[in-house]
Formats: structure tokens, sequence, C-alpha cells
């Protein structure tokens, strides 16, 4: 018999308008010992299956129809009473955010001891046995001192660690893991889903894991699902379904995986994706505004050059000297990126990538160290025009395509800003005409200018950025995660639209990214970050095919293979 | 733990520091300290020795010395309008308004943190929705008005309880008096201290309901939900510790500013108090005695603060580690 | 699950009353009638501010009208109530229905002024200290915590205090008002500074204002066209709360004597002349005009409650 079996599940958030609904029709089985992954992009309903099986809907929400069994016994109508004698007993839940997970006030035996003591009829003193076997059983060291300490004493690894444990307190039979491994980095990734299968082997618990990254299902599950827009549309054993997919949603959704171990040159168009518009027209730089005045004097040489820059933060401010603590996020970097090519920053959390990326956006100023842009120093630059004539001349794309538009300004507002303050343009009219064209030429249309940013979904938002960084005609961009935030197939169209802008506009590019395939697919040569310092600079193939300082290495085999993928069209 | 506190320790002294500069510079600077001691029939060389014997003619800084140095010792100098040293006046009323603060705090706390707890937890109740509205009637309604709605309803028409004064007092030791030991004292004391204590009951609890909403709310008590604990355990272990930080520093502010607010109190129900002295001061221009009552209500919310501080430190094991 | 525009489809094209009428907040608005009667009392309380003139039986200003004869005349409906004094009359022979609506005036653009000028100030000052940051942010906020230490109330009379000693016993009916604003702007400007500061902290960060720190535009521009209005959502509710809170410290002010004199009485002072009389059975000249302050109070409070829940993101 299935340890769990959802039978044409139905849920709906009844809203003021109408009724969402964000499940419909979803039936799977999960057998003891095995891992189910569900995978989908956002909205796609994912997260309100786990949900709904522990009996944990987000207000308003409510099982419409279907029904629910945990090893043949219905669960989905029971009472409150008896459904929370299920949780944590038979039904083991794992979250994302680690960090969040925990309370905070409370040492991480009590939050154990209490789980333990409210399921299971043990003395405090088996109770807490019980827990140091836990820590062990999901590796954390030292686990005898580590039981007295508060939460915020962990890592966030180890805090994830915390919670598996806490999930495992009472041997549930099964575990449903909503995007166990999302905040955590490529390393520490690896780690706990190494623990989670070995975990579900030796205890032949069941699992479902919820997640939106292809890596993570390829890597750790044996069948899996695939949900989009609230339907279950392709359901089979891993290999089958990520190696042959039948459905044309899990086709289109697999070909914009970037993969580590290819390149494409462009990620086939999905059909699936309704959000952008081809431009109208191509860019002939010769005519066009995004092509005047563009004789930037070009000395040859790099065009942005770094040399033995640092940046360090106070961390404790006293007023005595000795007293003070500092963090040192860049350690004398040097490098230099060439007119026109992509450059490649990888790296953890951690590792300076982004501070470099401010730092040389005039955003921080350095501790120490020189960078040279088209052969002038900017730390030396001190007047105000000289200041703006590079300011203008470099643009940046961020990450959070929620925080990055100001939401309460109109879209062409946005985009108008920078050509008004740089007097880019010679009359309001034209400003107008500018705005448009680029808002079409990233894909929106020109109408969208009359909108605000909150009418506008991710992907969509990031357009209007890139919009707005062209808006001061820029030689340079910096892109710091640009699709990081972002589903994966409007990960691919981005990363279209930036490849594309590229190649007509000459734009040469800084592009920082924690995602070694990502960074695969867009660069020319790759710099690999690590505690603030540069371990590697190589070409880009050279990079993936012949690393060679260790944590490059490292950092390569840690990523999820991808093998099992279908081979995407180009690939 | 002793690095914070002597930290928090220096930074209460500045903010007393600054109070009594703006003390000071009342006391110097709003009319003529001089003029205000003596008769009109006071010749010019006898005001000059005045003036020197009160150093008024030393340099400022000196002055502000001087002023700080008495006020460590409880020295305010003499009241314009009474002829007493202002030390005197307040050591007589200290106890009528300690003792009406100390009553209304416990009543705002007791009556507050429990109804505010229930109106979080269970949100849409009647119980909690009437709550709610009693609090927001607490905090619509003036204290004065309250006070005079009060005494119109228990002392004008149905005459259960007095509508002014202290009742009768007990003396205790030289100088405290208090009224918790007759049966008069703790009559008079029940219509102040409701008046006084209902704002900050209504505030404490509608913080303590907001802060509940917004624990309830985080992804540690949806884990401990998915963990199968009981709501009881939730609610009392988890959600109400974490609720109890911010709700201490408020609550701390809210304690601090009853000494203030008993002016209004004691003004409707003549509490002979330190609060109804300051009125009688700041409507005599009677300059030391407001500057030693800023001083003094100062001090007692920079002790408050500090307390609280402490008390935050002890609740939250995230700062005792960072400081460690 | 994020939101998406996907739903609608060409806002643009709709009329922007349209849209108001749809957004989240009018219908939390009138999906709630507690607040739809709040706002309709407020702006009935305003109405009736704005007119008393042209409303009001009697001009309580007006002395040659007054007859001593009249004084403290009950309500019409009680035994010896007179048609003329619905509400009856004050020691003075005032009407009272005349003095409340004239008393209201006072007690709304003493209350609103305030709550201006504490606004300006507040915001000013928060936004400085938050984008700046460092030693100006660290003086601001050391400045509004030793403010903090004092209760409005204390502040008020303290100033009240100071400039009677300063000007000896000036004109009161001149200055009486200016005191009032200048006393409760000073109490309340740290509140909209606080919550400004720490909004602009987090705006500060995003990543728009970044993007513009990128393009070149200077700090000034950022603040205000930028941050300000992403920071005015909480000031509002704060503008709302502290507007009721303005004219009870009035009205507590006045009570206390050193608020509106009695030749232009606010609410508080009508009350404060009527505590007098309680105690001899006159009991309408202190209650109907706190009534009046209450019902006030109460609606504005009602209003500023539906605010800040519908403006707060948490609570959707």
């Amino acid at each position: 018999m299935s340890v769990l079996s959802i039978d044409n599940l139905t849920v709906s958030f009844p809203g003021r308008k109408s009724t969402f609904t964000a499940v419909e029709g979803v039936s799977l089985t999960l057998e003891a010992g095995k891992i189910l992954g569900v995978v989908g992009e956002s909205g796609a309903g994912k997260s309100t299956v786990g949900n709904a099986v522990i009996g944990l809907l987000q207000e308003p929400g409510r099982i419409a129809a279907g029904e629910i069994r945990l090893d043949g016994e219905r669960i989905d109508q029971m009472p409150e009473a008896s459904l929370r004698k299920l949780r944590g007993k038979r039904i083991g839940m794992i979250f994302q955010d680690p960090l969040t997970s925990l309370d905070p006030l409370q040492t991480i035996e009590a939050q154990l001891v209490e789980t333990i003591r409210v399921h299971l009829p043990l003395s405090p003193a088996q109770a807490r046995q019980r827990a140091l076997e836990l820590l062990k059983a999901v590796g954390i060291p030292g686990a005898e001192e580590r039981l007295s300490q508060y939460p915020h004493q962990f890592s966030g690894g180890m805090r994830q660690r915390v919670v598996i444990a806490l999930a495992l307190c009472a041997e549930p039979e099964l575990i449903i893991a909503d995007e166990p491994t999302t905040a955590l980095d490529v390393s520490i990734q690896a780690q706990i889903l190494e623990l989670l299968r070995k975990l579900c082997r030796e205890r032949s618990v069941a699992m479902m894991v919820i997640t939106h990254d292809m890596g993570v299902i390829a890597e750790l599950t044996d069948q899996v699902a695939v949900m989009y827009r609230g339907k279950l549309v392709e359901h089979g054993p891993t290999a089958q379904v990520l190696g042959h997919p039948s459905h044309a949603y899990t086709k289109s959704l697999i070909s914009a995986v970037p993969r580590p171990d290819v390149r494409v040159e462009r990620f086939p168009s999905v059909s699936y994706i309704e959000e952008a518009a081809a431009p109208s027209s191509t860019i002939d730089l010769s005519t066009h505004w995004l092509g005047k005045t563009r004789n930037f004097a070009s000395a040859g040489g790099p065009l942005l050059s770094l040399s033995g820059l640092s940046m360090r933060f106070e961390t404790k401010s006293s007023v005595f000297p000795s007293r003070r603590r500092y963090f040192d996020a860049v350690k004398s970097v040097s490098f230099d990126i060439m007119e026109g090519e992509t450059f490649g920053l990888v790296g953890e959390s951690g590792s300076g990538k982004s501070t470099i990326a401010r730092l040389i956006t005039g955003l921080y100023h350095p501790t120490g160290g020189s960078i040279r842009f088209a052969g002038q120093e900017l730390t030396a630059l001190k007047e105000r025009s000289q200041i703006l004539a590079m300011r203008r001349q470099m643009q940046m794309i961020f990450q959070d395509p929620f925080s990055s538009l100001n939401a309460r300004m109109r879209v062409r507002s946005i985009v108008a800003e920078p050509i008004k303050f740089h007097r880019l343009a010679s009359s309001n009219a034209e400003v107008q005409q500018i705005v448009g064209d680029l808002l079409d030429h990233v894909g929106l249309g020109a109408a969208a200018g009359d909108k605000f940013p909150h009418e506008f979904s991710g992907g969509q938002r990031q357009r209007i950025s890139i919009a707005r960084a062209l808006a001061t005609r820029p030689r340079f961009l910096v892109c710091d995660e640009p699709t990081s935030a972002l589903d994966v197939s409007i990960q691919a169209q981005i990363l279209n639209l930036l490849k594309d802008l590229q190649e007509e506009l000459g734009l040469t590019m800084l592009f920082i990214s924690h995602d070694l395939a990502v960074i695969r697919q867009m660069c020319n040569r790759v710099a690999v970050m690590r505690n603030g310092e540069l371990c590697e600079l190589a070409d880009c193939e050279r990079l993936f095919t012949s690393p060679e300082h260790p944590y490059t290495r490292q950092l390569l085999t840690l990523m999820p293979s991808m093998e099992l993928l279908a081979a995407s069209p180009q690939g | 733990m002793l690095g914070f506190a002597l930290r928090r320790l220096v930074q209460a002294l500045i903010v007393m520091l600054a109070v009594a500069l703006i003390a000071f510079s009342m006391f110097r600077f709003v009319g003529d300290p001089v003029n205000q001691m003596v008769g009109l029939e006071t010749s010019i060389e006898s005001r000059e020795a005045l003036r020197e014997s009160l150093g008024l003619n030393d340099p400022l800084p000196v002055q502000f010395a001087r002023f700080i140095g008495n006020a460590v010792q409880f020295d305010f100098g003499t009241s314009y309008q009474f002829r007493q040293p202002v030390a005197d006046l307040f050591a007589k009323r200290i106890p009528a308004t300690l003792e009406l603060s100390f009553t209304s705090a416990l009543f705002a706390l007791i009556a507050g943190i429990p109804m505010g707890i229930y109106a979080g937890l269970n949100r849409e109740s009647w119980l909690s929705k009437l709550f709610l509205s009693v609090s927001l009637i607490g905090i619509s309604l003036p204290t004065f008005f309250i006070g005079i709605l009060l005494i119109f309803l228990f002392s004008v028409t149905l005459q259960w309880l007095p509508s002014f004064g202290r009742g009768d007092v007990v003396e205790i030791g030289s100088w405290w008096t208090t009224g918790f030991l007759t049966v008069s004292g703790l009559k008079a004391l029940i219509l102040p201290s409701i008046t006084l204590g209902l704002y900050q009951m209504t505030l404490i609890m509608r913080l303590i309901r907001a802060e509940m909403l917004e624990v309830i709310r985080t992804d540690y008590i949806k884990f401990a939900r998915a963990r199968g604990l009981s709501n009881r355990v939730i609610y009392l272990r988890h959600a109400l510790k974490n609720t109890l930080i911010p709700v201490i520093t408020i609550t701390g502010l809210q304690l601090g500013s009853i000494i203030a607010f008993a002016t209004i109190t004691e003004t409707v129900f003549q509490w002979p108090g330190m609060g109804l002295l300051f009125l009688q001061a700041v409507q005599n221009v009677d300059i030391p005695v407001m500057a030693a009552y800023l001083i003094l209500t100062a001090f007692l919310f920079v002790s408050i603060n500090f307390i609280v501080d402490i008390l935050y430190f002890l609740i939250d094991p995230r700062l005792r580690v960072k400081q460690a | 699950m994020r939101r998406s525009g996907q739903d609608q489809t060409n806002p643009a094209a709709r009329p922007v009353l349209n849209r108001i009428l749809d957004s989240d907040l009018t219908h939390s608005f009138l999906r709630s009638k507690v607040t739809v009667a709040a706002a309709t009392g407020t702006l009935l309380f305003f109405l009736a501010a704005l007119l008393a003139p042209l409303i009001a039986p009697h001009d309580p200003f007006d002395l040659a009208g007054l007859s001593i004869m009249d004084a403290r005349i009950p309500p019409v409906w009680m035994e010896y109530g007179e048609p003329r004094f619905l509400l009856g009359t004050d020691d003075q022979g005032r009407d009272l229905l005349s003095g409340i609506l004239y008393g209201l005036r006072i007690s709304l653009i003493v209350g609103a002024c305030s709550v201006f000028a504490a606004a300006a100030i507040g915001i000013f000052l928060g936004l400085i200290a938050g984008y700046a940051g460092g030693k100006t942010d660290a003086l601001i906020m050391r400045i509004a915590d030793v403010q903090l230490t004092f209760p409005a109330i204390l502040i008020a009379l303290l100033v009240d205090g100071a400039v009677r000693g300063i000007f000896g016993n000036l004109d009161r009916e001149v200055f009486s008002f200016w005191i009032l604003i200048f006393s409760l702007a000073l109490s309340f400007w740290v509140q909209y500074a606080r919550t400004v500061r720490s909004s602009t902290l987090v705006e500060k960060n995003k990543e728009y204002v970044q993007a513009a720190r990128v393009t070149g535009i200077p700090s000034i521009i950022i603040m205000v066209r930028h941050i300000l209005p992403n920071v005015l959502g909480p000031v509002l509710v704060i503008a709302t709360i502290n507007l009721a809170l303005a004219i009870v410290t009035e009205a507590t002010l006045s009570f206390l004597g050193v608020g509106m004199p009695s030749t232009q009485p606010s609410l508080g002072t009508l009350i404060s002349i009527g505590n007098d009389f309680l105690y001899s059975g006159e009991w309408w000249i202190a209650i109907f005009p706190g009534i009046a302050l209450a019902l006030l109070v109460l609606n504005v409070n009602l209003l500023g409650d539906w605010l800040r829940d519908a403006l707060n993101p948490k609570l959707r």
C-alpha cells in the first residue's frame, strides 16, 4: 500500500472577485523509502499540495474536492485535533528558510525535547537522549555541546539540519520538504541533499520534495511530478520524465534549464511563456538614438582595469582603534575586462562578488587599490561633471525585480529619468519617443510606459530594469545576479535578451552569478571568487573543462548533474 | 553583560546631562532669579549681594557644574511661590504620586496583558471585538474627562467614593506617608488609579494584540504547528515569549509616562502629589520647582529605561551572545 | 505565489476614477461599516467646524449679546430649560451648542496645524537621518531620544511655563494659539522622524535607489522623488492617529488652564469651565462638550485604525 495517495485533489482560495483555484485535479502516490519530486515554476501550486497534505493551508484556502490518504486512511476531512496528532508524528515537514523556521528564544534542546515528548511517551531524560541521537544522525558535530545552544549560534546549513532533526523526532512515515535547499549555498545544498537521501533510505521514509530546481530533482528523486498552473502535466520515474519528456510544458521547461556541461548560443524560445513580444525592429546603430555619440575614446587596452582593489567594512565601531572589528569583503583583487567581452564573476554568498560590482559602479568607495575605466582612474575623480560622465557610461542591472523599480513611479518616468537627468534628448517629445523605443526593444511594447511596476511580472520587471539601464546609452553594463530571482523559463528569455543586446549594441558586460551553469552560457572569461579573493581566472570553456584551482574543481563537482536531462535542441 | 550595562549607563547619564542643561537654562535664563526672590523694595546693593552669594556672577560652566552638584544632592534651591526649599516640597509629595502611579501601573498590566493575549489569539471572537471597542473608547476619551465622568457617576450621583484627596494616611518612618493602610485611603485610590491606568491599559492591550498577530504569522510558529505541538504550547511557550521583547520596551516607556500623566489625574482629583505641585509651579512661573520636576521625572524615566534594557538583555539570547 | 499583472489586461485604458473605486483600499473601506460611519462622522465634525459661524444659533464671542440672566440654563428637555438654548448655557450665559461648535473649530484648527508642523519637521529630519546615516543620524536620533523621555503634556507645560517666564504674562488671547501649536509640534515630531527614518533605512538599500545612485542622480533628488513617496504610507497613518492625540492633548492643556483662554474656548476650555459646576448639579456644562470631544476623537481614531490595518501588507 502507498504511504501517501492523493486522488483528484483540488484546492481553491475564495477571493473577493473570484475563486482562485491553486491546485486542480492532482493525483499522486508515494511509496515508503521513495522520494517524489514535485517541480514547477512559481504559481504552479506545488507548495499548496504539500500544505494541503499536512492540513496547513493558508487562509482562506480549502480543499474543494478530492481525497488524501495516509496509509489508506483518509486524512483530508479529519478534525483539527486528530490532524494535530498526525503532524510531526506521522508526517514531518521541512521548510525553505532555516533562518526563520526555529524559535529564536528557545534552545535547540528545548525545541527538540518538546516535540519528542508531544509524540512519544518518554521521560525528559530519555527525550534528551533521543534529541542527542537525532542531532548525531543529521550530522551535527559536537552534538552534546550544541544541544544547549540557541538557533542564532548555528550556521544556515546547520540550522537546516536541526530542522530536519525536528521533522524526524517521532519517526514519521512521510516527510514533506518544501524547497529544502533553496536558501542555501551550493556546497551546503549538496550536503543537505545527501543527508536527505541517506535518511530516506535508512529509515525507509517516504519523502515528497517540492522544488523549482531541476538540479535537485535530478540529484535526489526517484519519481517526479511536473506541475503547471495548478495542474499535474506529467508524472513518472525521474529518469524517464527528464530524459524523454512527453508533455510540451516539460519539454520547454527542460530546454530552458541552463546546463553546466553544454554551452548553447541561445535558449530555444519557449511557447509556454506569454509575457514578451518580439521587438518590432532591430537596431541600426549608425542611425538609432542608442548609437549616437558612441565615439567613446578607445584607448586600446582593457576597458576596465582593477588592480589591488580592497574593501573593508567596520563591523564593530569603537572609540578605541584597537577594539574596532573589520570585515574584509574584497582583498586586493585585480583583473581586466576587455572592450566588448562578457566577463563572469562567480562565487558563493559572502565571496565579495557583489561588493566588487558596487565598487565599480561607485555605490561604495574602495579602501584601497584602483579602478581604471577607459583609461580614467575612477577613484581620483573629483569634479562632478567628470564623475557624471563616467556614471553615464556604466549602468547596472540588479537581482530583485520587485525592489529594483520605484513602485510609485510609472514605467515611463522610470525609464525617462536617466535620459532627462543626463540631458540626452533635446525635447520632451524626443524623450518620450526614446522611452517608447527602448520599451519596445526589450520586448514590452511602448504602451507599457503608462503602467506602474506592480502591474508586471518578475521577468517583465527585469526587462524594465534593462530598458532603464540602456537609457543612458551605456558602454559598460554590470549585471548582478540578474536572473537568480526568476523562474527558469523566464531566466532563459532574459539571458537571451541580454545576449542580443550585447551583440547589437557592442556592450561590455560584467556578469555576476552564483550559478555556474548560467555563467557558462553567458561569459567569455570567468573569475572565481572565494572569501573576497580571486581564486582563478580563465577562459570560460577552459574553466569548465580543465579547472586548475581546487576550489573551482570542488564547485564544479558540487553542481547537480544534469545528465538525465533530455538534450536540448541545439546541444 | 557588564560592558552592555556600562554602555547603557553612559547613555543614560548623557540623557540626564542634557535634561539638566535644559533645566539649568530654564532656571538661569527664564526671568531673573534674583527679581523672583526678593521683594520690590529691596535695594540694588542687597540684590547684588544676593546675586553674588548665589554665584550668578560666575562663568556659566561653573554655574552649571554647581547646579549639577546641587541637584545630585537633591538641592534645587528655594521655591519662588512657597519660599521653602524645593526638596522639602517634593519630599512631602513624592509618596502620593508614587503610590498612585504604582497602583495604576499594576492595574494597567494586570488587566491589559491577559486582554491583549486573548484578543490576539481569538481575533474573530465577540469578546475580543468587545475588548477592542472598549479600548478604542479608552484611547479616545481624554484622561481628564474619564476622571470627570467617574466623579460625576461614583461621587456626585452614587456617592460611593470620594472625589478628591488621599483619605487618611499613615506615616511610615520620618518621610513616607501611605494610603494603603486605611480604608479611606484605599477608597480614595480607586477612582484616580482607574483614571490614570485606563489609557495605559488600552495601549498595552492593543500592543500585545498587534504583536501576537505578527508573531503568529512567522515561519517558526508555522513550523511549530507542523511539528504537531498543541495550540496552548505554541501560544504560551513560543508566541508569548517572542512577543515580550517589543512589549517590554513600549510598556517601560508607558509606565514612565504614567508619572507625567499623573499631573492631569492629580488635578482632577486634587491629589496632593508632585504633578499638582508642578502645575501650580507652571501657572505661577515657579522655575526652581519646574526645573526640579523636570529632572526628577527624567531620572525616573531613564531608570525605568535602564531596567528595561537589562530585562531585554536577559530575555533575548541573541543579544547575550553577541556581547559575550 | 507572486502577484502578477496578468489578470489586469489593460489597466491604462480604464479611467483613473474606476481604478480608485476598484482598488483594494476602497473595497476594504466599503466593507467595514464602522469605518464608513467613522468617515461620515469625521466629515460631519469638520463641516460643523467649518460652518460654525453659519449654523450656530448664537455668537459666543459677541459679548454684547450675553446676559448674565441667561447663565446656567439647563438643556431644553429639562425643567427650566429654554428653547433658545438647546443644550443649555454656561456660567456666562453663552449658548452651549454654539460654544461647542466654535470650540470644535478651535480644537480642529489647533490639532491640524500642529500635526502639519510636527509631520513637516519629522519627515525632514527623519529623511536626512536615515539617508545620511553616520553622525548626522546619531545626533538627530539622540535628540529624539531625549525628547521621548517627556510626554507631550509635560513638554507643553514646560514650554508654556518658560514662555510666560520669558515674556511675562503677555496677551494670552493672541499667543496661546501659537504656544499650543509650537509645544504640540515639538512633542510629536519624534514619532514621524523615527518612522520615516526606519522606512528610509529600508528604502535606501532597495535596488531602485541604488539604480538611481548608479545613474549619478544627486542625493537630494533621490530623497524627494524616490524615497519620500515610498515612506508616506506610515506617515499618513501616524498623522491620522496623531490628529486625535493632538486634539486630546490640546483639550487636556486647556483643561489644566494653560491652553486656550476662556474668551476663545476650545472644547477643553469648555469642559474646564463646566468642571467647576459639576458638584452643584449643572452637569451639562462639562458633559456636552466632553461628549462632542470624545465622539470627534473616537471617529478619527477609528479611521486611523482602519487605515493602519489597510496599509499594512502583513495583515492582508
